[in-house]
C-alpha cells in the first residue's frame, strides 16, 4: 500500500517534471554542446541486438550499450539472448556476431562479447548518480524501427524518482529489488530494454529496464538501472563470480533432475521454465530445502532458463561431483547445495 | 496484444485522456513561474518568449477536422489562400466537403483537392476568408536527431473551442521508414518524434523551435497499452510533402513511385537488384539483375530500407539518377520511376476504404455539397477534383501567355544556328508542317496530321512533333491543345538531384508540368515560376523511350526565347543546338513550293 502511493506520487510527479523540461530543453545553455551532438556521440554507444524470438508477443530484438573499445557489451537476461547466433549492429551498420560471456540473474543483466577493436564505448563510471530531476536521454532500438546502419531513437526525459524496483509481468516477478531511477518518458517498449540512459553530457548513467509493470498497481515501468549497479553486474560477470552460460557442448547429453529427487513443471513447451513442482521426500533435493515453486536459474553457476537445460547441464556434472541449485524465491537468490551427484538418470 | 504501428483517426469509442491537458497545463504553469521569479537568465527568457511566439503561430494555422460519426483529426493551412494538409485517414470518412474549425473558435467550409492514398496525405481547401494564417514548410532533411519540436493538433477531439493542444518533444528519428498498411499509407523517409502524438493528432503540423512546418503528423507505435502515445509518433516529412504538394494542388489521385525492380540485400550486406521489370525504363536504362545500388537522388543506399525510403518521397514519372555498381565500376543512370499502382487500382482502394468507413451505405448518391463550396468540385475518373485540375491550368496558362508575347502574331518560326558537333541547322514550324535541316539531311512532318505517325528526324524520338506542340502551347495555350492537363510538379533539373551527397531535394527548383494528349501522342510541358517552357517530353507511343527536349535561355532574348535546345533520345544526346536567331514570319517563306 505504502509502495502503491509512492508511486502513484511519482507518476504525478513525473508528469509535472516533463512539463518543465520540455520547456527548457531548448532554454538551457549545456556544457555538453547540443542535445543533437550528445545524443550523436552517445548513440554510436548503443547496439541493435537481435537473437531469439519473434513469436507470442516477444520480440527477437532488444539494445545493448558497448562498455568497452574491444567489444564488451551489456545489455538485459532475456529470452532474446536464448539463441544460439546473436547479432550486434551499430549505427555505422557493422554487424558483429556476439558471444554471451554471462548474465546476473539478480539483476537481469548479461555481459555479450563482440569480436571488435576500438569500438566506441561507454566508460561506465564516469557519471555521478543522478538525482531526482536531473535531464536524461534514453538511447534504444524501441519497436525494432532503426534497422542496418540507422540510429537507435532517442526521447528524452527526466528522472522521476528514485525508489526500489517492485516488479512483475504476470507470474513472473523480478528478482532485483535495489533502487532503479524512474523516468516521465515512455521507455518501456518492445526493443528498448537494455538501451542507454546518458545525461546531458552523454555519460552513461542508467540501462533501461526490462518490460515490467508495478507489482503494486500493475502500471507498466519506465525505469532504468543505475549505472553504478550496471558497473557491478559487468564486474562480476567478467570475474566469473555471476553465471555463465550453458556450455555449448551441453546438448551432448541429458540428466533427469529426478535422480536428486527434483521434480520440474510438466514439460508443456520448449522452453517451459523449470519451476519445481515438488521435492521427492527424503531425497538430496528435500534435506537441501528446495521448495515447490523455487525458479532454478542456475546449476553449478551455469544459467538455465527451461526443463532443458537443467537436464543438459547436469549432464557436465561428473557423478560424484557436487551439485549446488540456485533458484529463485519470493525475489530472493537462494543457494541449495545438493551433495554429490548420483549415479543414472542419463537418458 | 502484438505490437503495431497504426493510424490515428480519432474514434468516439476512446476515452479521452486528461494527461496532454495535465501536461501541458503544468508546463505553462511552471513558465510562467519561473519569468516571474526574475533570477532566469536572460538568453532563457528569450527562448522561453521565442517558443511561446513559435507555438502561438503554429496554434493559428492549426485546424480541426470534423468527419460528422466518424470522427475526425488535424490539419495545418499552407498557404493564405486556404490550402490545408492533413492525412488521408483522416479526411476519407469525410468525403468530398468537411467542416473546419481554426483556433481563433470559428468554423469554416472545406473542400477535398488532392488525395495522396499511399503516402496517407491529402490535400484540401478552406474557403470563407480573404487570407488564412498559414504555417511555412521547412527543409525537414536538415532536421537533426534531439532538436525540439512540437505538434499542434486535436487529440482526442478534445478542442470543444477548437483551439488546438500543442504536445512538445524531441526528434528521436529522422528518415525513418514505417512499412504500409498494405500498399497505401507508407512512411518513408519520416520524422520519429517523442512529442504526444495521440489519435486525433492526425494530419496536424509537426513544427520545429521556430515554428516552421517539419512534417505532418500521422502515424504512432502503440504496443501493450492501447492507442495512447508511447513517445514513438511518425510524421510526414516536409520534403515529401513538397514533392507531391504540386500533384494535389491539381486535383489528382496521387500514385507514389517503384523502380520497377525489387532489391535484396546479399550476403556481403550490399543492395542488389533480385528481380528486374523488363517493361521498366530501369531496364531500358541498362539496369541488371544482381547490380548493386549505391545511391538514389544522391542518397546513399546500404539498406533495402534506404531505398525504399527515398522512392517513397517520390512521386511516379519523376526522373531520378541512379548510381549503380556493376563488376566493381560505379556508374549513374536517369531512370524514370514508374506508377506504384494502376489508376483503376488506386481509385478502386479509395472507394474500398470508402465502404469500409461507411458499412452500411448503399451506392453513393451524387454528394450534396454545402453551398460554400459546391462550385468547387468536379468529379472526373483519375483525378479527386477535377475543379482543381482547371484551376492549375489556368493558372500556368495565364504565365505562358504572359511570358511568350515573342511568340506572336501567329506565323511560321524560323530557327537557325549551329550544331555543338558543327554545322548550321534550320528549323521551320507553322501550323501546317515542320521541317528540320540538319547537316545529315531534312525531315519535314506534317503539322495538321496525327504526329505519332514517324516520329523525325530519325533518332530524335520525335523532335519535331514536340517543336510544333510548343508553338501550338505558346500560341494558342493549353486549353487548345489537344486534351490538356495540369499534371504536378518536377524538378527543372532532375540530374541536380543526384549531384552531391546528401543533396536536400527540398531545394531543388520544382516546376509546373502540362500534360497534354494529341491523338496517341503523349508530351509533358515543363512550366518555370516565370511562364517560360524549359523542357519537352514526347512519347510518339506508350512505353517507348521520349525524345527529351531541354531549353536554355539566352541573356540577350526575350523570355522565353531559348539560346539552346538539347536534345536526348533514350541514353544517346541527339543534338545540342546553339541558337542564333528565332525569327517569327507571317508566312512560311518556302512553304509554297513543298508539299510534304
Amino acid at each position: 500500500m505504502n509502495r502503491g502511493r509512492r508511486l502513484h506520487r511519482a507518476t504525478l510527479l513525473c508528469w509535472l517534471v516533463a512539463g518543465a523540461t520540455v520547456w527548457c530543453a531548448v532554454a538551457r545553455p549545456s556544457r555538453a554542446g547540443t542535445p543533437g551532438e550528445t545524443i550523436a556521440a552517445a548513440a554510436r554507444k548503443v547496439v541493435k541486438v537481435y537473437g531469439a524470438g519473434g513469436v507470442r508477443g516477444l520480440e527477437a530484438y532488444q539494445s545493448g550499450v558497448l562498455v568497452s573499445p574491444d567489444g564488451h557489451v551489456v545489455t538485459v537476461a532475456s529470452t532474446v539472448l536464448d539463441a544460439d547466433d546473436i547479432d550486434c549492429v551499430l549505427d555505422d551498420g557493422r554487424r558483429f556476431r556476439a558471444t554471451l560471456r554471462g548474465i546476473d540473474p539478480r539483476r537481469e543483466l548479461a555481459v555479450l562479447k563482440l569480436d571488435g577493436e576500438d569500438l566506441p564505448a561507454f566508460v561506465l563510471d564516469e557519471a555521478p548518480p543522478l538525482g531526482v530531476g536531473s535531464r536524461v536521454f534514453a538511447l534504444s532500438n524501441l519497436f525494432g524501427v532503426a534497422v542496418g546502419d540507422e540510429r537507435v531513437s532517442a526521447q528524452h526525459g527526466v528522472i522521476a524518482a528514485i525508489v526500489p524496483l517492485a516488479a512483475r509481468r504476470g507470474a513472473y516477478e523480478a528478482p532485483y529489488r535495489g533502487d532503479v531511477y524512474v523516468l516521465d518518458c515512455t521507455t518501456n517498449n518492445p526493443g528498448s530494454p537494455g538501451g542507454g540512459l546518458v545525461d546531458r553530457e552523454g555519460r552513461l548513467v542508467g540501462l533501461l529496464g526490462k518490460e515490467l509493470r508495478a507489482a503494486a498497481s500493475g502500471v507498466w515501468l519506465n525505469y532504468a538501472l543505475p549505472s553504478a549497479e550496471v558497473a557491478r553486474a559487468y564486474r562480476e560477470i567478467l570475474a566469473g563470480e555471476a553465471i555463465a552460460p550453458p556450455p555449448a557442448d551441453a546438448v551432448a547429453g541429458a540428466v533427469d533432475p529426478l535422480v536428486m529427487g527434483i521434480v520440474l513443471v510438466p514439460d508443456l513447451l520448449d522452453k517451459t521454465p523449470p519451476f519445481v513442482e515438488s521435492t521427492l521426500p527424503d531425497s538430496a533435493a528435500a534435506r537441501a530445502g528446495l521448495l515447490p515453486d523455487d525458479l532454478v536459474v542456475a546449476v553449478n553457476g551455469r544459467a538455465v532458463s527451461s526443463r532443458s537445460t537443467v537436464r543438459q547441464v547436469l549432464a557436465i556434472v561428473a557423478e560424484g561431483d557436487p551439485v549446488r541449485i540456485t533458484v529463485v524465491r519470493d525475489g530472493a537468490i537462494v543457494e541449495c547445495d545438493l551433495g554429490p551427484r548420483p549415479v543414472g538418470g542419463r537418458r | 496484444m502484438s505490437s503495431g504501428h497504426r493510424h490515428l483517426p480519432w474514434s468516439r469509442a476512446t476515452a479521452p485522456s486528461w494527461v496532454t491537458v495535465t501536461l501541458v497545463a503544468a508546463a505553462v504553469t511552471l513558465s510562467a513561474a519561473a519569468a516571474r521569479a526574475g533570477d532566469v537568465p536572460e538568453d532563457v527568457l528569450a527562448a522561453e518568449r521565442q517558443r511561446v511566439e513559435a507555438m502561438a503561430r503554429a496554434a493559428g494555422t492549426a485546424i480541426a477536422i470534423f468527419a460528422g460519426e466518424a470522427g475526425g483529426g488535424s490539419g495545418v493551412l499552407i498557404s493564405a489562400d486556404g490550402y490545408a494538409l492533413t492525412n488521408f485517414h483522416v479526411v476519407q470518412p469525410a468525403g468530398v466537403a468537411m467542416k473546419c474549425g481554426l483556433s481563433d473558435g470559428r468554423v469554416e467550409d472545406a473542400v477535398l483537392v488532392g488525395l495522396d492514398p499511399t503516402g496517407d496525405v491529402a490535400l484540401i481547401k478552406l474557403v470563407g476568408r480573404e487570407a488564412f494564417p498559414f504555417a511555412e514548410l521547412a527543409d525537414s532533411d536538415e532536421v537533426e536527431v534531439g532538436d525540439f519540436c512540437f505538434a499542434a493538433g486535436n487529440p482526442f477531439l478534445l478542442a470543444t473551442d477548437l483551439r488546438p493542444s500543442i504536445s512538445a518533444g524531441i526528434v528521436s528519428g529522422v528518415h525513418r521508414y514505417q512499412f504500409p498498411a498494405g500498399t497505401i499509407l507508407e512512411y518513408a523517409d519520416c520524422l520519429q518524434v517523442d512529442a504526444a502524438i495521440n489519435p486525433g493528432n492526425s494530419g496536424g503540423g509537426l513544427f520545429d523551435a521556430r515554428g516552421r512546418l517539419i512534417g505532418v503528423n500521422g502515424r504512432a507505435s502503440f504496443e501493450k497499452r492501447g492507442r495512447v502515445n508511447v513517445g514513438v509518433g511518425y510524421a510526414i516529412s516536409a520534403n515529401q510533402l513538397r514533392n507531391f504538394l504540386g500533384f494535389l494542388k491539381g486535383g489528382r489521385l496521387v500514385d507514389h513511385a517503384t523502380l520497377g525492380a525489387t532489391v535484396a540485400t546479399d550476403a556481403d550486406g550490399r543492395v542488389v537488384v533480385s528481380d528486374i521489370l523488363e517493361s521498366s525504363d530501369a531496364w531500358r536504362r541498362g539496369l541488371r539483375y544482381d547490380d548493386e545500388i549505391v545511391a538514389v537522388a544522391g542518397r546513399p543506399v546500404r539498406t533495402v530500407n534506404a531505398l525504399k525510403n527515398v522512392l517513397g518521397t517520390l512521386p511516379a514519372g519523376w526522373r531520378v539518377p541512379l548510381v549503380v555498381r556493376r563488376a566493381g565500376r560505379p556508374q549513374e543512370i536517369m531512370v524514370r520511376l514508374a506508377a506504384l499502382h494502376l489508376p483503376t487500382e488506386l481509385a478502386r482502394i479509395v472507394a474500398a476504404q470508402d465502404q469500409e468507413s461507411k458499412p452500411e451505405s448503399k451506392p453513393e448518391p451524387p454528394p450534396q455539397l454545402p453551398e460554400a463550396v459546391r462550385h468547387l468540385y468536379e468529379s472526373r475518373p483519375g483525378f479527386t477534383n477535377h475543379h482543381f485540375n482547371r484551376v492549375e491550368r489556368t493558372r500556368v496558362a495565364e504565365r505562358i501567355a504572359a511570358s511568350a508575347s515573342w511568340a506572336r502574331p501567329d506565323g511560321a518560326w524560323v530557327v537557325r544556328g549551329r550544331l555543338a558537333t558543327g554545322g548550321p541547322f534550320r528549323i521551320l514550324l507553322s501550323a501546317e508542317r515542320g521541317l528540320i535541316d540538319l547537316p545529315t539531311g531534312t525531315t519535314v512532318v506534317d503539322a495538321t496530321g496525327e504526329l505519332d505517325g514517324d516520329p523525325g528526324p530519325p533518332g530524335s524520338g520525335g523532335l519535331l512533333a514536340a517543336l510544333l506542340l510548343w508553338r501550338r502551347l505558346l500560341l494558342e495555350g493549353p486549353a487548345h491543345l489537344g486534351s490538356t492537363s495540369y499534371w504536378g510538379t518536377q524538378p527543372r533539373d532532375p540530374r541536380r538531384l543526384g549531384e552531391a551527397r546528401n543533396v536536400e531535394l527540398g531545394n531543388v527548383e520544382l516546376v509546373d508540368v502540362l500534360e497534354t494528349s494529341v491523338a496517341a501522342v503523349e508530351a509533358r510541358f515543363a512550366v518555370a515560376g516565370d511562364g517560360v517552357v524549359t523542357g519537352i517530353e514526347l512519347w510518339p507511343t506508350p512505353d517507348a523511350d521520349p525524345c527529351e527536349v531541354r531549353f536554355e535561355p539566352h541573356a540577350g532574348r526575350p523570355a522565353g526565347m531559348p539560346g539552346l535546345i538539347e536534345v536526348r533520345h533514350g541514353d544517346v544526346l541527339f543534338g545540342t543546338f546553339q541558337v542564333d536567331a528565332i525569327t517569327v514570319e507571317p508566312v512560311a517563306p518556302e512553304a509554297a513550293g513543298e508539299t510534304s
